[in-house]
């Protein structure tokens, strides 16, 4: 049995979250994954930007740092290059790490440094009160999108595949054991590691676009989730206004950064051309 | 044992390289700015010898955010760059700030605003380095003259931001980046290193923002049992959001301008030429004050006593220092490559006008030009 408690800051809950908002499961997830690969807690870094993904970490017992909007995997590198027998873990949302911070993110996936970042995607920024983000999907509302969003959202997977990240998974709320096994299978990945977890913003998003409960939109995602295992049972036209969930992409191949490092710092200790 | 003393011809970048690893600098991030790159090109090639990391990062931001997360993993940074790089990393500056974290930025200044004149010298990031960052906030802004105080003002930088726990500026410019000195390397036994202090509280006591007198809290090196939270948010003494406790946030911003002033006299550091008598003092930094110094010497050979006072320290402002030297001055003279941003701090303190002299088409203020100044005043006295 998980023991939750363990794992977390009693004295900061309760949360600030709105009633319905799917960080809480997203927490409930990372403390799954952590308990399943038998980490302690004195090893895992938990850094955040700013938004209310950023918020997660006030709750969970790590070492947690929030960071300024965006930059949360810059700093994370400058961490992880310097205390690589440590997991480093970001946790992002859609506005913080596929808008401001998007230029990090590519650069973090180029490298292949072994940090496990978990992007929640509520498609809105929470925080400020509902503004649509590059992945609001076009037509949706939002309150700096009042007439309907005009603007194409992307694929953020396959943006950090391009990249050069070498595991990339998508999950959802609803589907909260995935979350947790792919979490687990990320911390355990040598190399950049990516989770896109599709999330729910009743108060943000939701009632804006015709989803006024947590429940509509939890509905949502059952129904719009295909397990990549699945996929080939749709057509393409039924694919349309679906998304895959599971396992994307892995590359065990790919050398990854700090230990590129190591190898040219021993190189040189031993007195060769590095 | 003896002492060993190493002369060497160094260019100002290299030498802020050199002391900076002397200084025990083991991470470097940056991204190539001129009249900068240098820095990043010797710490390129200098930091995977001494067992250190050198990484070029995607901009400007995210080096100084690699910066503060390999500090905050307990190791001294750096990064180094110009004015347009300097004006990107001043939001993640203010953040070092608020949760106490060391670093040391080099800002090699060029002509602004905006690329100005990428390649020719400047002074005129004397306010961005004080206010570029949003909010009341500490910082330490040190600037050398010569190679040598390049050198010296480096490890000086390192050790202040180890002290207080703040980050430090060194403001240095192109002329002094760029020019190639003699300078003396003290034997490393001589070179006096700060290095933060350490908790000796266990976990369950430790609290990461609890702070003595001095208002410096002592660090925790992370994955052993001090797992204690972070945030740019103003925070209790625990780590953290207290954001509508007004008292906490008071304390707070108080507590991080009082690393400052009970440090004020340690880390104010100034050179004085011929002052002891001087009806003229001119107060000068950076590589201006190498004009001013012939200028001295020039005005004295015309039977003007002068004398030059040169600003090592310009943040905190050492309006006391400023204030005791001018006080026999008849004219105070502050030359700057700007148009005109320490005068004003200059003659805050000293209550009256100064003597401005200001150039900003990227050539240095000459010695001769600082004399005619002089001379003019003189001539309508």
């Amino acid at each position: 049995m998980l023991d939750i408690k363990k794992y977390l800051r009693l004295s900061k809950l309760p949360h600030i979250w709105c009633p319905g908002c799917g960080n809480g499961s997203v927490v409930r997830a990372l403390i799954m994954a952590v308990d399943k690969l038998g980490l302690s807690k004195d090893e895992i870094v938990l850094f955040t930007g700013i938004g209310c993904s950023a918020r997660t970490n006030v709750i969970v017992d790590f070492n947690t740092i929030q960071t300024t909007h965006g930059r949360t995997l810059a700093f994370a590198t400058g961490f992880k290059l310097m205390r690589p027998d440590m997991k480093v873990i970001v946790i992002t949302g859609d506005g913080d790490g596929a808008a401001i911070g998007g230029n990090h993110l590519i650069h973090a996936a180029r490298r292949n440094i072994d940090i496990t970042t978990i992007l929640i995607n509520n498609s809105i920024y929470g925080m400020t009160g509902g503004q649509y983000s590059p992945l609001s999907p076009q037509g949706t509302y939002a309150t700096t999108a009042p007439y309907g969003n005009i603007e194409p959202s992307f694929d953020i997977c396959k943006l950090v595949e391009a990249a050069g990240a070498t595991f990339i998974a998508r999950s959802t709320v609803y589907h909260i054991q995935l979350t947790a096994d792919l979490i687990a299978k990320a911390i355990a990945h040598k190399g950049f590691s990516f989770i896109e977890v599709v999330s729910q913003c009743p108060v943000g998003y939701g009632r804006r676009n015709r989803m006024r409960t947590p429940y509509e939109m939890l509905m949502w995602q059952k129904e719009h989730a295909v397990l990549v295992q699945q996929a080939q049972r749709y057509s393409l036209e039924e694919m349309k206004d679906k998304f895959l969930i599971g396992e994307l992409f892995v590359n065990k191949e790919k050398r990854e950064y700090t230990e590129l490092y190591e190898e040219l710092r021993r190189k040189l200790a031993e007195g060769g051309e590095g | 044992m003896s002492l060993k003393e190493d002369v060497r011809f160094m260019q100002g970048n290299e030498a802020i390289a050199e002391a900076a690893i002397l200084a025990g600098v083991r991470f470097f991030a940056g991204y190539p700015i001129t009249p900068a790159t240098e820095i990043a090109e010797m710490m390129a090639l200098r930091m995977p010898q001494v067992g250190g990391v050198f990484i070029q990062m995607e901009d400007e931001i995210a080096s100084i955010a690699a910066v503060i997360g390999a500090s905050m993993a307990g190791f001294k940074a750096m990064t180094a760059t110009s004015g347009p790089g300097f004006t990107l990393m001043q939001e993640n500056l203010g953040y070092a700030t608020i949760v106490d974290i060391p670093c040391v930025i080099v800002d090699v200044q060029r002509g602004g605003p905006s690329t100005g004149l990428p390649t020719l010298p400047a002074q005129g990031d004397v306010m961005q380095a004080r206010w570029g960052t949003h909010g009341d906030h500490p910082i330490v802004v040190l600037c050398p003259a010569t190679v040598q105080e390049a050198f010296e003002l480096t490890i000086e930088a390192f050790n202040i931001s180890e002290l207080i726990r703040n980050p430090v500026i060194l403001l240095s410019d192109a002329v002094v980046g760029h020019v190639r000195e003699k300078v003396t390397l003290p034997d490393p036994s001589r070179i006096r290193i700060v290095n933060r202090r350490v908790t000796n509280l266990p976990p369950e006591q430790y609290k990461p923002f609890a702070a003595g007198p001095d208002g410096v809290p002592d660090f925790a090196y992370r994955g052993k049992g001090y797992r204690y939270h972070v945030t740019s948010n103003v925070h209790d003494e625990e780590g953290f959001p207290a954001t509508y406790n007004h008292k906490v946030a008071n304390e707070l911003i108080r507590r991080l301008h009082k690393k400052i002033e009970f440090y004020r006299k340690e880390i104010t550091y100034y050179k004085t030429y011929r002052v002891e008598d001087s009806d003229v003092l001119i107060v000068a930094y950076g590589c201006t004050a190498r004009s001013a110094k012939d200028a001295v010497n020039m005005l004295r050979e015309g039977g003007i006593r002068a004398g030059l006072l040169q600003l090592q320290t310009l943040w905190p402002f050492p309006g006391e220092v400023v204030e005791g030297y001018a006080k026999r001055a008849k004219v105070v003279v502050v030359p700057e490559m700007n148009m005109g941003q320490l005068v004003g701090e200059v003659e805050r303190c000293i209550c009256r006008k100064a003597v401005r002299i200001n150039r900003v088409d990227g050539k240095m203020i000459s010695p001769w030009e600082i004399v005619d100044a002089i001379k003019e005043v003189f001539s309508h006295a």
